[in-house]
């Protein structure tokens, strides 16, 4: 099974340049000048870590620099990569492989990458031994059914829908129930992508979760957030409302095969403490890794430029 | 949010005092509280440097108006140069003899096949015969997407089975609407990434073929620093015509609409505020320089200065 570094570093064509290797280049010199600091700022801002996030880390290694007397910049790199690594906690052990039913909720704002997640994250489970059924609660979006009998279809897995229009919360009341009498034990349910500010459609989420738990004891097992790895500032919103909402137990970020960097997550971490537990990396069955912190990291500093050699 | 800025500002200015001219001090202060706005709304970190560094130039020894104080004089000063980089509402060109083509392009997930529909409903509204062609082959029930949303709209759907190429499929359809008698052919295309060579190289071929008058990147208004890149990509492969910024129903305050602009020069030409077909509407610049900022009562009272 491949890495996330190596999936993150393969595949399309890109010339790849360590923003840090190009400071030290520019620069000509090794030490800490007040251009590094600007140049770290920059990286990180356009990781889309965020100006606040961005300020305090900065605040953090001045301090530190200052006491401990480094000088080199190198020094500073490694510093500012282990004080970012230090913000992705290292996250308990998934609620999972212990109850004889277990429920998965996917949840997101639209178009993130729920619908291609279930699939992939079907395929995994399944690889894992696991016998695993999707529900297709999204009965709003148009062929949102379809696209997850395909992905069903191709992960080798059934898939409970409902009629367009119908209760998402009634679609997974259905499919707990069929997989409960066909004996699956693990219930991955898509449902249909929203923004966090409606109202409404919050409180339709929130009463997928209530049926969920009262039809199978301690569901839903886990609640994952998928998230755009392109979406900027607006990531630590969206995580906020739907943790409220729903109680989301860890992230999946996704599209981290573009160029864009998904450094939202740490403002996530730092507040609501979710940890990251998959990335998707491209559009089949196969790219979907378990998220490597370290690799994170090491990737937000790589300048994929994109342009073909 | 706009209370946050304008008192912060406010203070900035009680310790300053009212003066007559802007110096230098009123507006480096002013201009770190609006950098900070820029960025947490997503306008990406150079652009915001060169805009910056365009009030600056501008707001440095301008008159303060009267009725102004100093800090809502430099905010009337970012305000207008961020209308001013948004530039003017644009409709769609639709210029020689009809069939006209609009492809709607972009990445992953942004709001293309939703887009298309909202276009063709609101384009027949305005007198024209649109034609909704499904070229996305590669998303499970892309095809079934489109052709729903054209049912439901009672817009003809034009597509072919999913082993045809998007490139034939754009060229046929264009046919077919000769035939008969569309004169608007929207083109929903599969998402791609901007680094993907062959999906791009995919879309320069469907544009060799068809030769559509309009280019739309359908962006996500919740996009963040990566929109430069992506943008400029897709400009550099297929010369733009305009941009749809969706998914403004939400609270992203879409200041990769700024960025995007900076790079591609291309109008914006309609904003999504909703899921529903019905929920697109033309781009206005003042309205969306106010959400980047996080202000909105201050310039109404601005305006009235
Ligand atoms: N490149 C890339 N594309 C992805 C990835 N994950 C999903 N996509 C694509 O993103 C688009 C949207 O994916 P969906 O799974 O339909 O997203 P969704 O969140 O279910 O969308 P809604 O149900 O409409 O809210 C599709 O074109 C997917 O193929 C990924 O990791 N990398
Ligand atoms: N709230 C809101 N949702 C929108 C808007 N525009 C599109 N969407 C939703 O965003 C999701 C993705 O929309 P699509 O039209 O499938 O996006 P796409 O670009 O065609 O996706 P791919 O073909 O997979 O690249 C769907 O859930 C749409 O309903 C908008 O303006 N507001
Ligand atoms: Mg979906
Ligand atoms: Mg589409």
């Amino acid at each position: 099974m491949r890495s996330m570094l190596q999936a993150l570093r393969e595949g399309l064509a890109r010339t790849r340049q360590a923003a840090f290797g190009r400071i030290a280049q520019l620069l000509g010199a090794t030490e800490i000048t007040p251009a590094l600091w600007e140049e770290l700022e920059a990286a990180l801002i356009q990781a889309d870590v965020g100006v606040r996030v961005a300020q305090e880390l900065l605040d953090r290694l001045r301090e530190r620099v200052r006491r401990e007397g480094v000088t080199r910049a190198e020094d500073l790199r490694a510093m500012l990569k282990a004080e970012l690594r230090a913000l992705l906690k290292d996250p308990p052990p998934l609620n999972l492989g212990r109850d004889p039913l277990e429920v998965v909720l996917v949840v997101g704002v639209n178009g993130s990458g729920k619908t291609t997640t279930v699939a992939k994250l079907a395929h995994r489970f399944r690889q894992q031994g696991r016998r695993v059924l999707l529900a297709a609660a999204d009965t709003f979006r148009a062929a949102a059914g379809e696209q997850l009998e395909i992905w069903a279809d191709r992960a080798g897995v059934p898939c409970i829908g409902g009629q367009p229009g119908a209760d998402p919360g009634a679609v997974l009341f259905d499919a707990l129930q069929a997989a409960r009498a066909r004996g699956y034990d693990l219930v991955l349910a898509d449902t249909a992508g929203r923004l966090h500010t409606k109202y409404n459609l919050m409180q339709e989420l929130q009463k997928v979760r209530r049926v969920a738990a009262k039809a199978v004891p301690g569901a839903p097992h886990e609640v994952w957030l998928v998230l755009d790895a392109t979406t900027g500032q607006n990531a630590l919103p969206q995580a906020r409302e739907f943790h409220q909402a729903v109680g989301v137990t860890g992230l999946i970020l996704t599209k981290l095969d573009g160029t864009a960097k998904g450094g939202a997550v740490f403002a996530i971490a730092r507040e609501l403490g979710l940890p990251v537990r998959f990335v998707g990396v491209g559009e089949g069955l196969e790219d979907l890794l378990p998220f490597d912190a370290d690799a994170f990291v090491e990737e937000l500093f790589e300048d994929a430029t994109g342009s073909p050699a | 949010m706009f209370e946050g800025l304008t008192q912060k500002f406010q203070q900035i200015f009680d310790r300053l005092g009212r003066r007559g001219v802007l110096t230098e001090a009123d507006v480096d202060a002013a201009l770190r509280e609006i950098r900070l706005a820029l960025l947490e709304a997503d306008v990406h970190y150079t652009v915001v440097r060169d805009f910056l560094a365009r009030v600056r130039e501008r707001a440095v020894g301008a008159e303060v108006l009267r009725s102004l104080t100093p800090a809502q004089q430099v905010v009337k000063i970012v305000y207008e140069e961020l209308v001013k980089t948004l530039g003017s509402p644009a409709p769609l060109h639709l210029a020689g003899s009809p069939p006209h083509g609009v492809m709607l392009v972009g990445l992953q997930g942004s709001g293309k096949t939703t887009t298309a529909a909202k276009l063709a409903l609101r384009m027949r509204k305005a007198g024209q015969r649109p034609l909704l062609v499904a070229a996305d082959v590669y998303r499970p029930a892309a095809i079934d997407q489109l052709e729903l949303l054209g049912k439901q709209l009672n817009i003809p759907v034009y597509r072919e089975g999913p082993e045809a190429n998007p490139v034939d499929i754009a060229r046929r359809a264009m046919r077919f609407a000769r035939d008969h008698g569309h004169t608007l052919v929207i083109l929903d295309t599969a998402g791609r990434l901007h680094i993907d060579e062959e999906m791009m190289a995919e879309l320069e071929a469907i544009r060799a073929a068809i030769r559509p008058e309009e280019i739309l990147l359908v962006v996500d208004a919740m996009t963040g620093q990566d929109a430069v890149r992506a943008a400029e990509a897709f400009h550099r492969r297929l010369s733009l015509t305009g941009l749809i910024l969706t998914k403004l129903d939400g609270d992203a305050r879409g200041g990769a609409a700024i960025s995007i602009r900076a790079v591609t020069g291309v109008p914006i030409k309609f904003i999504g505020v909703g899921e529903k077909p019905d929920q697109l509407e033309p781009f206005q610049p003042e309205r969306l320089a106010s959400r980047i900022l996080g202000m909105g009562d201050v310039l109404a009272l601005i305006e009235r200065a």
